[in-house]
């Protein structure tokens, strides 16, 4: 990867090799997944109700993921806590899944070389090494998306890592043929690659 | 300035900056944000500008309080603004909850 340059009007451009573009658009595809499903007032009678955002669910998520991109807005109301997910987080779930859509549009618009779903499990990444950097341009609604999708992404892979304030020691001790340490890598990649984004439009 | 009200609006959706500088007297409700593992420094302290309208050194300052003390007070408010900043805040992934603010 080459790293985030700003671009004028907010916007900003990066390359990534074509198996870091479709590694990043994989863990999009999954976040937006895991955020479109689950939704149960999607089961409701009435079908104005997902129009105007009336009937969100009032518990929160049990995914533990989806539970910290979707996180209780009161800690000590319970009554308020559940209100506000019925009113919110249904236009959440949205956003952060437009979010996600954005980001992998724009490695399709700078040349990712295949599609992706959900359960790419990405066999032949390495198979054409002739093909050319995944060039990503984006306007500033492009650089908000990207923003957000990587700390969405981020923060989905920490839930399952566990991943806690100043445990590096943890991580750079794991054996490297862990599995667990080779998701943190890509974990402190995305890092990487949201700290010169945020570098470049700063 | 909206009086609170029994029934919930549906927050709208704004990512327009807003100054919180001004302290106002009736407005008893805060929005906090809460440390954790994962957000970047940079990345934090540019949300509490770029929505907030905050100077950089009043949301380096919020940041490093986030950072240092778990948490910090970013803003201050009618109930129905502290819950459309704490949408806001979760659009962006931080860890945001509102509650009335310490008589």
């Amino acid at each position: 990867m080459k790293r985030f340059r700003s671009r004028r009007r907010g916007g900003a451009h990066a390359e990534f090799e074509q198996s870091e573009a479709r590694l990043i658009a994989n863990l999009a595809a999954q976040v937006a997944e895991l955020l479109g499903g689950d939704v149960t007032a999607a089961d409701s009678d009435d079908p104005l109700a997902g129009l105007v955002g009336l009937e969100g669910p009032g518990q929160p998520p049990d995914d533990p993921v989806l539970h910290r991109l979707l996180p209780d807005a009161y800690r000590d109301d319970d009554e308020g806590a559940s209100d506000f997910r019925r009113f919110t987080e249904r236009g959440l779930r949205d956003a952060k899944s437009h979010n996600a859509q954005v980001l992998i549009q724009s490695l399709i618009a700078g040349g990712m070389s295949e599609p992706v779903a959900a359960d790419d499990t990405d066999d032949d990444a390495d198979a054409a090494p002739a093909q050319p950097e995944v060039e990503v341009e984006l306007d500033a609604e492009g650089v908000q998306a990207w923003l957000r999708a990587l700390t969405d992404i981020r923060l989905a892979l920490a839930t399952r890592l566990g991943i806690e304030q100043d445990d590096e020691q943890r991580w750079t001790t794991l054996p490297d043929d862990d599995p667990q340490s080779y998701v943190h890598d890509i974990y402190d990649w995305l890092g990487y690659v949201q700290e010169t984004l945020v570098h470049a439009i700063d | 300035m909206a009086a609170p009200t029994p029934t919930e609006v549906e927050p709208t959706k704004t990512e327009q900056p807003e100054s919180e500088e001004t302290v106002q007297l009736d407005a008893p409700w805060v929005t906090l944000v809460w440390n954790d593992p994962v957000n970047l420094m940079s990345y934090v302290s540019y949300v509490f500008r770029s929505y907030f309208g905050y100077s950089k050194s009043k949301a380096d300052k919020l940041m490093l309080q986030v950072h240092h003390e778990g948490r910090a007070v970013v803003s201050t408010g009618t109930r129905e603004e502290m819950e459309r900043d704490v949408e806001a805040m979760h659009g962006y992934g931080l860890w945001a909850t509102l509650q009335k603010a310490d008589v």
